[in-house]
């Protein structure tokens, strides 16, 4: 049985219950005094990476790191992920502004962490809420040259081998390989706990490093420029009518029957 | 999997959720996508938002006797007249649609829904409902009625708790739910002026939207009407924060039975110019006359809201949580609601959601922090929490890290209604008791259900009573007691009445906080009331309603 070193990145968004706005001059969702909380998936992430611990001998997942690249309140997003049971965290601190870096940056960063940190297994969400880009799990594994299952509902650690059970359209696929190993995450996978009061205390304690972007080898701008963000057209409201033969006729004259 | 974006997870939470109505949303470079998850999906982050199921459907199989049958001590007042064909012609020809009547003539079934409370322990036998769309089609209505003695029933989102809302006989049925707009907001006041028929959620949605919100907010949001609201003065889960409704309103339009239509639609916070007749018409559970428009004061929506769990060991420490949360959060404290032990098993078991924590407690308390300042409202709940962790007075506890962790963790407060009545039926009180004895009332009444032997919980089916359970608005000093039931039983309602009101009255309680009386309580209230005090409501009602037309045989005896 292989010993298990996790990252886990996680990211801040807007919470998903909460509806965004674009702002006025069309370039961006306003983010500013908007709720924001971990991308679900990343929730996901972190809870299989506890359950990994929690199912198997004590030894077998020697250290769960999280990481979030992001602005400074992403601090309070890996807080959540220690609350709920990763033991360390490193922030790369970036400002907070309307252009969001790229998958490629993101995966770079990742792959410095894993090489310097000596990781050998990371789950990700399978994409974030925000810019449902799904792309940093994949290039992360292209730039590590791992093996990796995207979309998991099921992750079974068997000794070097990781089995996954991934969710592929209109049924499941079943996929085994050597760790190390990036692995995604889908929604079935499991179902995040909540932080409990003690470890919400005890995660103020652990440990949170803090980095720069400049301390990697990433260049800083993005390759694609936002041109314009827009709003789907707002739905037509709907109409009464006063009984059956209203309706009917309404739905003869839309065409419907 | 296709690539599943934040609007298909909303589309996935919405379709199983009472509580979300929201607009679809968007996000820049989100792929939209088409497909919605199989609504079986399980162990989704978004499935932890998943509201009750419809647990009402179950109990929808079962009949409602009538309240008729049921109550034989009540009868039919013979003053009333029966309703005619000419009626029906009369007030068809005043509606302007045709929408607006539902007639026995035409779809009996449909009148079932207006005829059945709630609770599913009342069952009045109208004939007729009326949905006028304006004060003036009220009007005619009433004057109509008054003249010739018939008797109706105001009716909003027939949630009321207390039989008020439906008829006891044939009584005509007014429901003001084709009267749903919006007039007027302004947004620097935060004065909103409304139809009665506009339901809570949607007056809620609207205020979210321009940055305000309304100052109640109760389990059945998407069903109950402003109008009903303000008629039973209701209180709900925030009234600690923002008041109550006889702060909050500050004009009503009313029509009372002879036709007048009072305008009284104030938007000032002060005006002390003569009776304040407002107040009338709030609580007065539709005896004098029907509400049609409310105007009411909205304060702005906090942008930092906190909501956090515990389990406690006993009433003393839930006391002792609830001075410490009074003191260290001070003015941002919205809600501290209690839910006893039991009450979490019923909604675990009608659910199946897993416990919010690894273990069940004695009592669980939900609070709600709103502020303006997110930072300034954290470093308060941390401090709190540090302390009531550090001197053990809650067990465990969790604060919800995201909005939909907050949602799901009110279910487990709002869902408890429906939880009830999951069996059957509930017994309901809803009473108001010094702090100091507050939880006493459920052991004694627990106890006294153990002696009688009527308890089976959950599984055992011989036996009427599933148990004795207790929540309630600690905050205000408001409990209620609920003695879920698989059947009505007479045995049952023996052993709680007036044994329930007797005690309530030697603490010097309310036998009713915020439900009301309707026809359920209506011949206890002087366990609360003195006979003066009753004497002059009396009085009140005689000068708005001298026929005696509007909601009878509801509220108070009338001799
Ligand atoms: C799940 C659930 C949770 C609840 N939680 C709370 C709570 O936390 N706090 C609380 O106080 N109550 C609570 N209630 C009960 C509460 O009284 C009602 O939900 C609500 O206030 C009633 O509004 P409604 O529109 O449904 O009125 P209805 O039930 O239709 O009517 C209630 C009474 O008001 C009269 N009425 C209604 N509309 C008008 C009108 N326009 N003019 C004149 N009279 C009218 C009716 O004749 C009746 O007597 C709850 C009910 C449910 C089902």
């Amino acid at each position: 049985m292989s010993t298990l070193r996790i990252l886990v990145p996680v990211k801040r968004v807007i919470d998903y219950a909460v509806k965004p706005r674009v702002n006025k001059s069309q370039t961006a969702v306003e983010i500013a005094g908007v709720k924001h909380s971990m991308n679900p998936f990343d929730e996901l992430s972190v809870e299989e990476s506890v359950r990994l611990r929690e199912k198997h001998t004590p030894k077998t997942v020697e250290d769960i790191l999280a990481i979030s690249i992001g602005p400074p309140k992403a601090a309070d997003t890996l807080r959540t992920a220690m609350a709920m049971g990763c033991d360390r965290s490193i922030h790369v601190e970036v400002p907070e502004k309307d252009e969001m870096l790229e998958p490629l940056q993101v995966a770079k960063v990742l792959k410095e962490v894993v090489e310097k940190e000596g990781r050998n297994l990371v789950i990700l969400g399978k994409q974030s809420i925000d810019d449902d880009s799904s792309q940093t799990g994949q290039m992360l594994a292209g730039l590590l040259g791992w093996g990796q299952a995207c979309g998991a509902s099921e992750v079974v650690l068997d000794g070097e081998y990781l089995k996954v059970t991934k969710e592929v359209d209109g049924g499941t696929e079943v996929v085994k390989g050597k760790l190390p190993m990036v692995v995604t995450t889908d929604l079935r996978l499991n179902e995040p706990r909540y932080a409990s009061l003690p470890n919400i205390m005890k995660a103020k304690k652990k440990k949170l490093e803090k980095k720069k972007l400049e301390d990697f080898q990433v260049r800083a701008e993005n390759r694609l420029k936002n041109l314009k963000v827009t709003e789907p057209p707002p739905r037509q409201g709907g109409g009464k009518v006063d009984n059956v033969d209203g309706l009917i006729s309404k739905l003869k004259e839309l065409g419907a029957l | 999997m296709q690539s599943l974006s934040r609007a298909t997870l909303r589309a996935l939470v919405r379709s199983n959720a009472t509580r979300a109505t929201y607009s679809s949303r968007t996000a820049p470079g989100r792929i939209l996508s088409s497909r919605v998850l199989p609504l079986n999906a399980t162990a989704t982050p978004a499935s932890r938002e998943f509201a009750t199921q419809s647990t009402r459907c179950y109990v929808a199989s079962k009949e409602v006797k009538f309240t008729a049958d049921n109550y034989p001590n009540v009868q039919r007042d013979p003053r009333f007249s029966k309703l005619t064909r000419e009626d029906v012609d009369y007030f068809k020809s005043v509606l302007s649609s045709q929408s607006s009547i539902i007639d026995a003539q035409d779809d009996a079934s449909e009148l079932e829904g207006f005829n059945t409370d709630w609770v599913r322990k009342y069952r009045g036998q109208s004939q007729l409902v009326l949905k006028p769309k304006s004060a003036g089609e009220v009007s005619k209505i009433l004057k109509y009625c008054n003249d010739r003695n018939l008797a109706v029933v105001p009716q909003g989102g027939n949630t009321g708790l207390v039989g008020g809302s439906v008829p006891v006989f044939d009584e005509i049925v007014i429901s003001l739910a084709a009267m749903n707009s919006i007039r007027s907001f302004d947004e620097v006041s935060g004065v909103l002026v409304c139809d009665a028929g506009v339901i809570l959620e949607s007056a809620d949605s609207y205020l979210r939207e321009r940055n305000h919100i309304f100052p109640l907010d109760l389990g059945a949001k998407g069903s109950c009407h402003v109008g009903g609201n303000v008629a039973t003065n209701a209180g709900g889960l925030r009234l600690l924060r923002y008041g109550s409704l006889h702060g909050t309103v500050l004009g009503v339009e009313a029509v009372l039975p002879d036709g007048t239509i009072l305008h009284d639609l104030q938007t000032l916070r002060k005006n002390n110019t003569g009776f304040d007749l407002k107040q009338i018409f709030i609580g007065s559970e539709g005896t004098v006359g029907i509400i049609t428009g409310i105007s009411i004061l909205c304060p702005r929506r906090s942008n930092a809201v906190n909501t956090a769990y515990f389990g406690l060991d006993s009433f003393d420490h839930v006391k002792r949580a609830f001075t410490k949360a009074k003191k260290d959060l001070g003015e941002i404290l919205s809600a501290f609601e209690l839910m006893d032990g039991l009450t979490q098993d019923l909604f675990h078991k009608t659910t199946g959601k897993p416990y919010p924590l690894s273990d069940r407690y004695p009592f669980h308390v939900l609070i709600e922090t709103s502020g303006s300042n997110g930072e300034h409202d954290s470093a308060k709940l941390e401090a709190f929490l540090e302390e009531v962790m550090g001197e053990e007075i809650v067990a465990d506890g969790t604060v919800a890290q995201d909005e939909t962790q907050a949602q799901t963790l009110w279910r487990w407060r709002e869902g408890l209604p429906e939880a009830c009545a999951h069996w059957g039926g509930t017994y309901k009180y809803d009473v108001s008791i010094p702090l100091n004895d507050f939880y006493t009332l459920i052991e004694d009444c627990r106890k006294l259900f153990d002696d009688a032997g009527l308890v089976g919980g959950m599984e055992d089916d011989s036996k009427p009573v599933i148990g004795v359970v207790g929540w309630g608005h600690m905050g205000d000093s408001n409990l209620h007691l609920n003695v879920p039931v698989r059947w009505y039983d007479k045995k049952v309602e023996g052993l709680l009445e007036p044994w329930v009101y007797e005690w309530i009255e030697k603490r010097k309680g309310s036998i009713s906080a915020e439900h009301g009386l309707g026809f359920a309580k209506r011949d206890f209230v002087q366990y609360s009331r003195d006979e003066t005090a009753l004497e002059i409501m009396r009085r009140v009602k005689n000068t708005f309603d001298p026929k005696g037309i509007m909601n009878p045989y509801k509220y108070i005896p009338t001799d």
